[in-house]
């Protein structure tokens, strides 16, 4: 009797506990029978969306399918990439000079696609250097970086490199303020000489060509992140700054003090009048601007001495301050250029600045005081309104054109969508996990495209099969055509996604580029046909005119090489066929492959320690006579007669 | 010769003008590796890709079994046609000017006839190219020759070759079927005549 008491108790219990169990299970993973449709792109068809994401501190940017997921391209921008030459080559090596000398790494953060009249012009994108400052242009054309230009008087740029509306100029604002210029001083004096500085770079037009125009010293904060206006805010650009209380130790604690701290509002078109009028002061500051040539296919390093600086002070009505609370991160302006949102990161609220409040209380002078000649406008005056209950960390936020915003908080690990206007949360979809940035294609744009929002995620746990305790960071695909958003996809990523850009793939797909034309093709060291690869010798420097096509190259045997020399391989492919690049490495190679394009010229250096026989080959799997694609160089004795000869 | 079959021969005459703007002559190749296509289109002056490097990537694949690489320079073809068509042109005209039936019937013939030859001499020309291979070439599959079919579709390898005509070859057709259709026009009316 007893013991069937006990079965009647512990049946349910059982029956409970599976029900709870199956409950939570599908809390985490959801039901996904109508999503597979929804990312299924079938074979052979193309998805809708380029995404091109951040890499962190891989360095890179990685281009991925939306809303697939499929990873298509790694392109190298501030690392040095072994698998293309990238970095190695002799041509792409001045792409990563800076003042500091050549600097093989950087910390990449946000990519910003450029924009005229502030929709997406699939012309180039940038991104974001945040070690050693710097900014790229990525040609769109040929998915390659086009230029990297480094920021002076930076010590850090996070706050870049974000467009103006029709990318008049790329901003760059520092996460570290610094003595400007540098000197050698207590870091207890930060006060008395750290500044901080804003940065902007003029844009060509037509050739996209960088130029630092000028830059704005301000009050010795941590700038954080930047979005410029448009429509009517259209002469404006945002920054957000922490650290208001100035401290130089222990940050967490000492920079999270002050119930506010600042937006800076700065009018870019009246900076660009006062430089015109002479009130910009010329500093002295070096920093290099490095192009990449694609008829050339060479980049040159250009050494810069000067910046023209200005300084608030002399310079009225530039700059204004509001403020906001507890430690921004993100500010982004919606799509018509009223909304400023800004993310508090420790605050309750999500604030919305007005701009044409703010305008306002510009024009009565509603200021609550002064630093360092930058106005204080009073809060309650430009606020136009606050999310209540916006989840906890509320960091980035995007739009999706259909009066909607979406923010990402970090620490409640979710996704919250409000209403712009009555700032009502109207929905919210968690996150797994820890969510930073949040990306809807077009969704910082005049246009965007409510689809999708990604959500960009810091920690994965148990979301994928483990691989040690190093685990891929993610993106997380969410349908938000709906009044419910809805996950799709889950997705790793390449290094640590931070912000992430995306655009229609019909505005790319067309002008993306097959190959280089070899009748183009103006490298000093390019052959342009088989009778023109030679190996010439001057003293113990060695040129091969290495010629590729399938399935062999040209000279194939290379004889009179000898210990000690510095032998340059020149190596161009001479195909002119979609889809057909050749690799080139030989044995005990210090440098890195070389994946050579196309109608492309590339070149690596080898410097032989000892004498013998050594075989070359191509790495790319170019043809079916690919493995017979290989030559030989003989190495001799320093001293040895060997006479030079090719075939 | 009445007037509609004298129009009839100067639009015949002066149609082959045409022939100077469109290839006559297409050979497309398919294959799994070019979903974009790879082909030749061969003009009265002169041999051209599909796409602007498709006979510098055919003569690249065409290496691998040692078939000779086309230079459309040294092929006299290409000088002797474009002089054939303009003859004919003139011969049309003058045929039109001097409403002579006898001209433009053998007009007709003689382009027939020229036609025949510019087939055989075609065939012969893709005899040479598929048979006369390098000994030496990295492929050789004992009895596969690779001669492009005179019209219709033939698999060579892993590509499947179409040989069909191109626009210029439907604007000679349409310019013999003017010319013919002018006679018989002509006949017609000068019988209701008598």
């Amino acid at each position: 009797m007893k013991k069937k008491n006990f079965l009647f108790v512990l049946v349910p219990v059982l029956l409970l506990g599976a029900i709870l169990y199956n409950c939570s299970n599908s809390k985490s993973t959801g039901n996904f029978s109508d999503a597979a449709s929804k990312v299924y792109v079938a074979p052979g068809t193309h998805d809708e969306f380029y995404a091109f994401m951040s890499g962190g501190f891989s360095g890179q940017v990685s281009v991925y399918g939306l809303p697939s997921g499929r990873l298509f391209k790694v392109i190298s921008v501030f690392s040095q990439n072994p698998e293309t030459g990238y970095g190695y080559s002799e041509e792409t090596k001045p792409m990563l000079n800076t003042s500091f000398g050549f600097v093989p790494w950087d910390d990449a953060h946000h990519p910003v696609l450029s924009k005229t009249n502030g929709e997406q012009d699939g012309k180039w994108l940038f991104i974001n250097g945040n070690n050693t400052p710097r900014v790229a242009r990525v040609d769109l054309k040929s998915f390659e970086t086009a230029e990297i230009i480094e920021i002076p008087n930076s010590g850090g740029n996070h706050g870049s490199p974000f467009v103006t509306e029709n990318t008049e100029y790329v901003v760059a604002s520092t996460r570290f303020s610094v003595p400007v210029p540098q000197k050698d001083v207590p870091i207890s004096s930060y006060k008395e000489n750290f500044k901080g500085t804003i940065s902007y770079i003029k844009v060509d037009k037509n050739s996209g060509d960088m130029n630092l125009a000028f830059q704005i010293v301000v009050p010795g904060f941590n700038y954080d992140l930047s979005h410029s206006g448009k429509g009517p805010s259209h002469d404006w650009s945002f920054f957000t700054s922490y650290n208001s209380e100035q401290a130089n130790t222990l940050l967490e604690v000492n920079a999270s003090q002050n119930d506010k701290d600042f937006l800076a509002a700065v009018n870019w078109k009246l900076a660009e009048k006062y430089v015109a009028e002479g009130k910009a002061k010329k500093m002295n500051a070096e920093y290099c601007d490095n192009n990449y040539d694609e008829n050339t296919h060479k980049a040159t390093t250009k050494k810069l001495n000067d910046v023209l600086v200005l300084n608030p002070k002399d310079c009225p009505g530039m700059i204004y301050y509001i403020p906001i609370p507890k430690s921004p991160h993100g500010v982004d302006v919606d799509p018509s250029g009223e909304y400023i949102v800004g993310g508090g990161k420790l605050a309750a609220v999500i604030p919305v600045h007005s701009f044409s409040k703010m305008l306002k209380a510009i024009e009565n002078k509603d200021f609550i005081g002064e630093i360092d000649g930058i106005p204080i406008l009073k809060y309650e005056s430009v606020v136009a309104g606050e999310v209540q209950n916006p989840g906890l960390g509320p960091l980035h936020t995007e739009f999706d054109g259909n009066g909607y915003a979406y923010t990402s908080a970090f620490l409640s690990s979710e996704i919250v969508k409000w209403k712009l206007g009555t700032w009502e949360v109207v929905d919210r979809i968690p996150t797994y996990y820890s969510i930073g940035h949040l990306m809807i294609p077009g969704g910082d744009s005049r246009k965007p495209w409510g689809k999708y929002v990604v959500a960009l995620n810091k920690i994965t746990k148990d979301r994928y099969l483990p691989t040690g305790p190093e685990i891929t960071q993610s993106a997380q695909l969410i349908d938000i055509s709906g009044d419910k958003m809805k996950l799709l996809l889950d997705f790793p990523t390449v290094g640590e996604p931070h912000y992430a850009q995306a655009i229609p793939a019909e505005l790319l797909e067309k002008n993306s580029k097959k190959f280089y034309e070899l009748e183009k093709n103006k490298n000093p060291y390019a052959v342009h046909g088989e009778k023109e690869a030679r190996v010439t010798r001057n003293g113990n420097e060695v040129h091969v005119y290495l010629s590729t096509t399938r399935s062999h190259f040209k000279p194939d045997n290379i004889e009179g090489i000898k210990v000690g020399d510095k032998v340059y391989f020149h190596i161009t492919n001479l195909e002119q066929d979609w889809d057909i690049p050749h690799g080139f490495t030989i044995k005990g190679l210090t440098n890195a492959e070389m994946l050579v394009m196309p109608g492309q010229t590339k070149s690596v250096l080898w410097t032989p320690l000892k004498e013998g026989i050594y075989p070359f080959y191509c790495t790319d799997f170019c043809s079916a006579l690919h493995q017979e694609m290989q030559g030989y160089v003989r190495v001799s004795s320093a001293g040895s007669n060997t006479k030079l000869l090719f075939n | 010769m009445s007037t509609k079959s004298r129009i009839l021969v100067l639009i015949s005459a002066v149609m082959l003008f045409g022939v100077f703007f469109f290839p006559i002559w297409k050979i497309d190749l398919e294959a799994p590796q070019y979903p974009e296509g790879i082909g030749l289109r061969i003009w009265v002056n002169q041999i051209t890709g599909y796409k602007e490097f498709d006979l510098r990537n055919i003569n690249g694949l065409n290496h691998y079994i040692g078939m000779k690489t086309i230079e459309p320079e040294s092929i006299p073809e290409l000088k002797i046609m474009p002089y054939i068509i303009t003859g004919f042109i003139l011969l049309g005209l003058i045929a039109a000017a001097i409403k002579n039936r006898k001209i433009v019937a053998a007009w007709i013939l003689l382009f027939l006839i020229t036609l025949g030859i510019g087939f055989y001499d075609y065939y012969m020309w893709g005899y040479d190219y598929g048979h006369n291979l390098d000994p030496k070439a990295a492929i050789r599959v004992p009895g596969l020759t690779y001669q492009p079919p005179l019209i219709g579709s033939k698999q060579l390898l892993n590509m499947n070759a179409q040989s069909f005509p191109d626009i210029g070859t439907y604007i000679i057709v349409l310019s013999i079927m003017g010319a013919v259709t002018a006679l018989y026009i002509d006949k017609k009316s000068s019988k209701a005549k008598t």
